[in-house]
């Protein structure tokens, strides 16, 4: 639903640009290509690596590993396959509820949820692309270290 | 021709993996080229916008109007903002990397474009409503009380991790990429 508000705003925008000044509108839309078409090999594989990953990951699998009685050890799992995965976030959350449903338990899907979108394994080229090495693997690690914390204090609210 | 299959290469090779994985395991490989077809959908609806916006805000925004919002001693208003615009972004995370080095080039402070990004990956509001709707309040409020401190403690000490130097490279990066 947001993605239309976006496509809305942006065409009414592209159209102001325009009335106001043809040749920076032109200049907009050629950075915005040429940005796009930069980063356009990266998407590429992501997408392929995303529809690889789903395809053998699914909500019965991943419930059967993260059960409530799992403890610490199917939270760190959570976080692991959180991490490796790349869920639009329109499907991760009835995703979860499913999960919860088939079993898993709330703070191991604090976990998943937490990591699903905060660390992108996958997505790390990319991010690399325009952070550089070193910033992209310190903030995915901090990130995957405090979903953890996020999922301690689930444990706690949510019974 | 050669500089484009070059660039191409990790994605040809690993098409062409799925392609033998198909070969091989038929139900696995359709069902896996299914949901990326599904991703290419998903990336289509979100990410021609996210270009367009950056595009123009690239060529209208003066630098200073940036420096001054959330370039360094803009303080609380630039991280109040930073964190307003991840959350009101829509889109997979992949998305808020070309709108970084966008905001690099504008002058944006590292910590403020940092918040962003965690902004982005886990605050975003419309995914707030789809949160309570499918976890629960409890589950969803809990989360967002804890990610929002979370954010900008993160990046902090991201930050603090990076020196000055290294900052600098990641910005001259940032204009080349462009």
């Amino acid at each position: 639903m947001d993605s239309y508000i976006f496509y809305g705003l942006a065409i009414v925008l592209l159209i102001l640009s325009f009335v106001k000044d043809k040749k920076k509108t032109k200049m907009a839309l050629k950075k915005a290509w040429k940005a796009f078409e930069n980063i356009l090999p990266e998407f590429l594989v992501v997408i392929l690596l995303v529809g690889f990953l789903l395809a053998i990951l699914n909500p019965e699998t991943i419930s059967k590993i993260i059960g409530a009685e799992s403890g610490w050890f199917g939270v760190i799992l959570a976080g692991i396959i959180g991490s490796v995965t790349l869920i639009p976030g329109f499907v991760a959350f009835p995703t979860a509820a499913i999960l919860l449903e088939n079993g898993a338990g709330y703070m191991q899907i604090a976990a998943f949820v937490s990591t699903l979108m905060m660390v992108g394994i996958i997505t790390i080229p990319v991010e690399i692309k325009y952070f550089g090495k070193k910033i992209s693997i310190l903030r995915n690690v901090l990130a995957f270290f405090f979903s953890f914390l996020v999922a301690a204090i689930i444990g706690m609210v949510v019974m | 021709m050669k500089k484009l299959l070059k660039r191409y290469r990790v994605f040809l090779i690993v098409l062409v993996a799925m392609i033998i994985l198909t070969i091989v395991n038929q139900q696995l490989g359709i069902k896996a080229l299914l949901i990326t077809g599904n991703s290419v959908k998903e990336m289509l609806l979100v990410i021609p916008p996210i270009f367009l916006l950056l595009g123009l805000l690239d060529v209208w925004v003066p630098r200073e109007t940036m420096i001054k919002y959330m370039g360094e001693g803009s303080g609380l208003k630039g991280v109040l903002l930073a964190i307003f615009i991840g959350s009101a972004a829509a889109g997979p995370l992949y998305g808020a990397f070309p709108v970084a080095a966008v905001f690099m080039k504008k002058g944006v402070k590292f910590m403020n474009i940092l918040i962003f990004i965690g902004a982005w990956s886990t605050t975003k509001i419309p995914m707030f409503l789809f949160e309570m709707a499918a976890l629960g309040n409890k589950f969803a409020i809990s989360r967002l009380l804890i990610d929002i401190p979370g954010i900008i403690i993160l990046a902090f000490i991201l930050s603090k991790m990076v020196s000055k130097k290294e900052v600098e490279a990641i910005y001259e990066n940032a204009k080349s990429i462009e």
